[in-house]
C-alpha cells in the first residue's frame, strides 16, 4: 500500500487527490453508482446532439412506428419519437429527483439538526411528527396533494411537494448523529473557549456529519424519485412533461402492453430502473463507509 | 408489556389516522382557487340534463353536512366524526356512498398485500440469512447480486416486466382484473382458481421486491450479528452448526427485520396501490386510478384515509407482538 | 512427560492483516499436568487469548494457525476434522470466556442455553428432566434454581460469569480455560467467582488454564504461571518462584509493580510500550525496555529452556553457552534471527 517514491510530492492537493482516488477504488459499489447515475445525466446533453429535442412532443413524426433507423426507439400512438422523449425527460427525471432530494434533505437537516441541539419539547415534537409522518405511505399524501393542485402541477411543484414528505429520513439520522456528537469532548471545548451555539454547529459538527448527510441525501433521492415516479403512475405528473414516469402512463393507458408497443414503455422503464440501481449503488456504498461491518464481502 | 409502552404505541396509533384525517381535511381547503371539491362539483352541474340535477342535489347536501357555511373549526369537528365512522360521503361518479365501494374492494387489497408481504418476509428474510451467514455455501451467496437488482426495481415496474415475460410474450398468466370475465363469483374452484391466476403476477411483482429488499436488509443484520460475544460463546461450546445458524443468529436477527418491517408498511402499501392501478385489479388501487380521472374527490379521500388507517392498525399490531418475541423490551423503555 | 494431559509443542498463529502479517502465537510451547492449575499472564497483545481460541481451534480468517502441535491425551487437536473438534468442545476441554456480559443469547432463557450445550453433545432427556438437570448445575455454582427460567439481562455481571462457569463444566471436561474470568467484576465477586472455579475444579478433576493479566489474583488460584510477552513464553514457573525469585527481568519488573501494602513505594510501571506484533523488534522481543539487555539481545532470540531448579525461562542471561544454541526459529522478519547476522534493522 505504499505510493512509490515518485508520487510523493510536497503538494498537498496532489496527495488528497490520490487518497480520493484511492478510496473510490476501494469502494467499488459507491464508484460504480456514481459512474451509473453519472451516464444517466449525460443522456441529455449528448442525445440532443443526435436528436431534435423538440420532436418529444406529439404529432411529431408517423404513429405508432416501431423502431427503424430513422427512428431510433418509434413513436408512440401520438407520434412522439421515443427517442427525443428519452433524452429530453431523463434530465428531467433527474431534476425532480435531485431537486426534490436536496430540498427534502435541507429541510430534514435543519429538522434533526434543531431536534437533536435544543433538545426538550422541540426535540419531543419533531421526532413524534416524524414517527408519525414515516408509517403513512408517502405516496398517499402526495396524491392527496396533488388532486388538489391539479391544474398546477409542474416538474417543479412535484418536486417540491414530495420534499415535503421526504424529510423524516434525514431529520431522524441527523437528529441521532447529533446527539452522539453533541456529548463529545471538543464540542465542550468551542464552547468554553467561547463560541456560540451557531458557530459550534457550523464549525463542529457538521464536517463530522458529512459521511451520514451524503448517505441521507441519496436516501432522500430515492424516495423522491419513488414517489415520483408512483404518483406519475397514476396519473398525477405533470401531464405534458416527458418525464419518464408519465411516458410509461400515457403507454399504459393506451394499451401499449398487450398492443406489443415494447419500444414505448420498456426505454422509460430501463432508465428508471438504471437510475434506481445507481442509486442504490450509491447508497450501500456510503452506508459501508459509514457503517463499516465486520467480514463484509462485497 | 409495561402499561406505558402500550400507552405510547395506541398514541401513536391515534395521532397517524388523525394526522391522515386532518391532511384530507386541510390540503384541500388550502388549495388556491376553491376548495377542489366543491369546484369539481360545480363544474360537474354545469353540464345540465339528470346529471345535473342530482349534482345539485348532492352540492346542496355536501354544504349542508359539511357545513361550509360554518366556520372552518366547526367543519373539522364535524368531519372528524364523519372520519371516525368511515362515513366518506358519495361518490361523484356513481352516487353510492363510497364506504360500500372501498369496503367491497377492501379485502382484494388485503389479500394481495397480505399473502405478498407475507410471503415476501419468510422467503427474503431466509434467502437473507442464508446470503449473510458466512458458512454458506459460496454459490448461495451469491444470490445477493438479484437481491439487490430486486430491491431495486419498484413493484409496478417489476410488474410490467413480469407481464411482457408471462402475459404477453409467453402467455402463462392473465393481465388484468381480478378473476376471468364471466366467471361468477361464489365460493367454488373455478372462481378460485381464476382468482389465484389473476392475483399471480401483480402478487409475483410485490413478492419479488419485497423479497429483495427483506433478503438485503436480514443479510446485513446477520452479518453484524456474527461478530457478537454470544455467537463465540455458542461456538466454544461446541454446539452445531445449524443449531447457531437458527437459534443464534436468525431467531436473533428476526427482531430488526420486524422493526424494518414495520417501518417499510407504508412504503409496501404505496407499492402495492399502484401495483393495483397498474394491474387493473378490483383494490383500492385501481379504484384510486379510476377516481383521479374522473375527479372523483370523496373516493380519492376516502381510499387513503382507509389505506392509512389499515397501515397504522398493521403497525400497531406489529408494535404489540414484538415484546412477545423480544423479552428485552418487557423491561427496559423502548426509546 | 508422564501424567500431562495437554502437551503444546510449538504453536504458531497469525493473522493476515492489511498491514502484514502479525504473529500472535510465535512458537509457544507448553505443558500441562492432570488436576494442575496453570495462570498465563501478560500485557494486552501478549497473545493470550489467541493462544486459548487456538486451543479451542477457533481462530477466524484472517488468523490461521500455522503450525504446530496441541497433543491432547495423545492425539492432537489440530489434525482432528471439524465435526470431530466439534465435539471435543466442552465435552473434553471447554472455554470459560472473558467478561460473560455478552456471551449469554439475549433473548434466550438461561436454561435453554445451557441445555443447548447438553443437546448438541449428544445428551437426551425429557425436558422436565433437563430443567431439572440445569437447575440442579446453577446451585453447583451457587446460583438459586430460579436463575435457570431468567433471561441474561436479568442477572448480574458476577451471575453470568457463574452460568459461564456452570455451562464450562456441565460435561465433565478434562481441561477447562478460563479467560479472563474476573474482568469487569468488582473485587467481591471476583473472589466469589474464582471460588466457584476452583470449587467446580475440584470436583471434577479437571486441569485449568486460567488466563488474565491480574497477577494477585493467579497466585491466590494458580500452581504455576506462565508469562507471555509478544506472542512467546518468557517464564514458567511455578507460583513460588515467581514471586519469590523471578528469572526473566519483564517477570521481574511485572511482580514489581505490583503495590504491597508494607513498603510504600512509588509505582513502579514498566517503562516502554508493548510491541507491535507487526513489527516486533528484532531477537528477543523485550530488548528494547529490558533494563539488563546486553549486546546480542538484539540479535538472537531466545529459545525457552528449563533450569535445573523446574523454571523455565527464554532470556540470554542464562545462557550456558554463548553460542547460537538459541533457536534461529523465524518469526516473521527472519532475517534477522540468524545466528551471526550483524544486520539487525534498527527498531522504534
Amino acid at each position: 500500500m505504499n505510493l512509490p517514491i515518485l508520487l510523493k510530492r510536497p503538494a498537498a492537493i496532489q496527495k488528497r487527490v490520490l487518497d480520493g482516488a484511492r478510496y473510490l477504488a476501494e469502494h467499488r459499489m459507491l464508484l460504480t453508482g456514481l459512474l451509473v447515475i453519472l451516464s444517466l445525466a449525460l443522456v441529455g446533453p449528448i442525445g440532443s446532439m443526435f436528436v431534435d429535442v423538440t420532436l418529444h412532443r406529439p404529432l411529431s413524426g408517423l404513429f405508432s412506428a416501431p423502431p427503424s433507423s430513422t427512428l431510433p426507439l418509434g413513436t408512440d400512438t401520438q407520434g412522439r419519437n421515443i427517442f427525443a422523449v428519452i433524452v429530453a425527460g431523463t434530465s428531467l427525471t433527474l431534476r425532480v429527483a435531485l431537486l426534490a432530494g436536496s430540498l427534502g434533505l435541507a429541510i430534514g437537516a435543519v429538522l434533526g439538526f434543531v431536534a437533536g441541539y435544543v433538545g426538550g419539547i422541540v426535540d419531543t415534537v419533531i421526532r413524534t411528527a416524524s414517527d408519525v409522518l414515516i408509517t403513512i405511505p408517502v405516496l398517499l399524501i402526495l396524491v392527496v396533494f396533488a388532486v388538489s393542485i391539479k391544474g398546477l402541477l409542474s416538474v417543479d411543484t412535484m418536486a417540491i411537494t414530495i420534499a415535503l414528505m421526504a424529510w423524516m429520513g434525514p431529520a431522524r439520522v441527523i437528529r441521532s448523529q447529533v446527539l452522539t456528537l453533541r456529548e463529545k469532548a471538543y464540542v465542550h471545548v468551542s464552547k468554553a473557549s467561547g463560541m456560540n451555539d451557531f458557530e459550534v454547529m457550523w464549525k463542529e459538527l457538521l464536517p463530522n456529519m458529512l459521511p451520514f448527510l451524503a448517505a441521507s441525501f441519496v436516501n432522500a433521492v430515492i424516495i423522491a424519485v419513488l414517489s415520483s415516479v408512483g404518483l406519475q403512475a397514476l396519473g398525477l405528473g405533470p401531464t405534458y412533461a416527458p418525464t419518464m414516469g408519465m411516458t410509461i402512463y400515457w403507454a399504459l393507458q393506451h394499451g401499449a402492453v398487450l398492443a406489443g408497443m415494447w419500444w414505448w414503455w420498456l426505454p422509460p422503464l430501463t432508465v428508471i430502473v438504471i437510475l434506481f440501481i445507481g442509486l442504490y449503488l450509491v447508497a450501500t456504498g456510503l452506508d459501508k463507509i459509514a457503517n463499516p461491518r465486520i467480514g463484509n464481502t462485497s | 408489556m409495561t402499561l406505558d409502552y402500550l400507552i405510547k404505541r395506541i398514541g401513536i396509533f391515534l395521532l397517524v389516522v388523525w394526522a391522515a384525517a386532518s391532511i384530507n381535511f386541510f390540503i384541500p381547503k388550502m388549495a388556491p382557487g376553491q376548495d377542489p371539491i366543491l369546484r369539481a362539483l360545480l363544474e360537474a352541474t354545469q353540464d345540465g340534463g339528470v346529471a345535473g340535477d342530482a349534482m345539485l342535489d348532492i352540492a346542496k347536501e355536501y354544504r349542508v353536512r359539511y357545513g361550509l357555511d360554518k366556520p372552518l373549526w366547526q367543519q373539522y369537528v364535524v368531519y372528524l366524526g364523519a372520519m371516525a365512522t368511515l362515513d366518506f360521503g358519495v361518490s361523484f361518479v356513481s352516487f353510492s356512498p363510497v364506504r360500500e365501494i372501498l369496503l367491497t374492494r377492501l379485502p382484494w387489497t388485503i389479500g394481495l398485500l397480505g399473502t405478498s408481504i407475507l410471503i415476501g418476509f419468510i422467503v427474503g428474510s431466509t434467502l437473507g440469512a442464508i446470503i449473510g451467514w458466512p458458512y454458506s455455501p459460496r454459490f448461495l451467496q451469491g444470490f445477493i447480486v438479484p437481491s439487490f437488482l430486486f430491491s431495486a426495481v419498484p413493484p409496478y415496474l417489476m410488474g410490467l416486466i413480469l407481464v411482457y415475460l408471462l402475459a404477453v410474450t409467453f402467455t402463462v398468466l392473465p393481465f388484468g382484473g381480478g378473476y376471468q370475465a364471466g366467471v361468477i363469483p361464489g365460493w367454488d374452484l373455478e372462481f378460485i382458481l381464476s382468482v389465484l391466476k389473476h392475483a399471480a403476477l401483480p402478487a409475483m411483482a410485490l413478492v419479488v421486491t419485497d423479497l429483495g429488499v427483506r433478503a438485503l436488509v436480514m443479510r446485513g443484520s446477520i452479518l453484524s450479528l456474527f461478530g457478537e460475544d454470544y455467537i463465540k460463546h455458542a461456538e466454544n461450546r461446541g454446539l452445531k452448526g445449524r443449531r447457531i445458524f437458527i437459534w443464534y443468529g436468525m431467531r436473533n436477527a428476526l427482531l430488526p427485520q420486524l422493526t424494518w418491517l414495520a417501518l417499510s408498511l407504508g412504503s409496501v402499501a404505496g407499492g402495492a396501490i399502484v401495483v393495483e392501478a397498474v394491474f387493473a385489479y378490483p383494490g383500492l388501487g385501481s379504484a384510486l386510478l379510476v377516481a383521479i380521472q374522473g375527479f372523483d374527490y370523496p373516493v380519492i379521500f376516502g381510499i387513503v384515509f382507509l389505506v392509512i388507517l389499515s397501515i397504522a392498525v398493521m403497525t400497531l399490531i406489529l408494535d404489540l407482538v414484538y415484546p412477545l418475541i423480544d423479552p428485552r423490551i418487557t423491561y427496559r423503555k423502548k426509546s | 512427560m508422564t501424567g500431562n494431559i495437554l502437551r503444546v509443542k510449538g504453536l504458531q498463529v497469525y493473522y493476515d492483516t492489511r498491514e502484514g502479517r502479525v504473529n500472535a502465537v510465535n512458537d509457544v510451547s507448553f505443558t500441562l499436568e492432570k488436576d494442575e492449575r496453570l495462570g498465563l499472564v501478560g500485557e494486552s497483545g501478549s497473545g493470550k487469548t489467541t493462544l486459548a481460541t487456538a486451543l479451542m481451534r477457533l481462530i477466524k480468517a484472517p488468523g490461521q494457525i500455522k503450525g504446530g502441535e496441541v497433543l491432547f491425551d495423545g492425539k492432537d487437536l489440530l489434525k482432528l476434522s471439524n465435526e470431530e473438534m466439534r465435539q471435543t468442545r466442552s465435552t473434553e476441554i471447554s472455554m470459560i470466556p472473558q467478561g460473560a456480559m455478552n456471551s449469554l443469547n439475549p433473548v434466550m432463557r438461561i436454561r435453554d442455553q445451557m441445555i443447548d450445550t447438553l443437546r448438541d453433545h449428544g445428551v437426551k432427556r425429557t425436558k422436565s428432566e433437563f430443567r431439572k438437570w440445569a437447575a440442579e448445575l446453577l446451585e453447583r455454582v451457587g446460583l438459586t434454581a430460579e436463575v435457570a427460567g431468567m433471561y441474561p439481562h436479568e442477572l448480574s455481571g458476577g451471575m453470568k460469569q457463574r452460568v459461564a462457569i456452570a455451562t464450562g463444566i456441565c460435561l465433565d471436561p478434562k481441561i477447562i480455560i478460563a479467560d479472563e474470568p474476573t474482568s469487569a467484576l468488582d473485587v467481591v465477586v471476583q473472589r466469589e467467582v474464582m471460588t466457584t472455579l476452583r470449587l467446580a475444579q475440584k470436583e471434577l478433576g479437571a486441569s485449568v488454564i486460567v488466563i488474565g493479566h491480574d497477577m494477585g489474583l493467579m497466585a491466590q488460584f494458580t500452581d504455576r504461571i506462565g508469562v507471555m510477552y509478544a506472542g512467546k513464553l518468557v517464564e514458567v514457573a511455578s507460583v513460588r518462584d515467581i514471586f519469590k525469585k523471578p528469572l526473566h527481568p519483564y517477570t521481574q519488573l511485572l511482580i514489581a509493580s505490583l503495590p504491597s501494602l508494607e513498603a510504600k513505594e512509588v509505582f513502579r510501571g514498566i517503562p516502554g510500550r508493548t510491541p507491535s506484533l507487526l513489527n516486533p523488534p528484532s531477537g528477543c522481543s523485550f530488548h528494547p525496555r529490558c533494563p539488563k539487555a546486553m549486546d546480542h539481545c538484539s540479535r538472537l532470540v531466545p529459545a525457552l529452556r528449563e533450569m535445573t531448579t523446574g523454571q523455565s525461562v527464554a532470556c540470554h542471561l542464562f545462557d550456558e553457552t554463548t553460542d547460537s544454541t538459541d533457536s534461529p526459529s523465524p518469526n516473521g522478519k527472519g532475517e534477522l534471527q540468524i545466528a551471526g547476522s550483524s544486520s539487525a534493522a534498527p527498531h522504534h
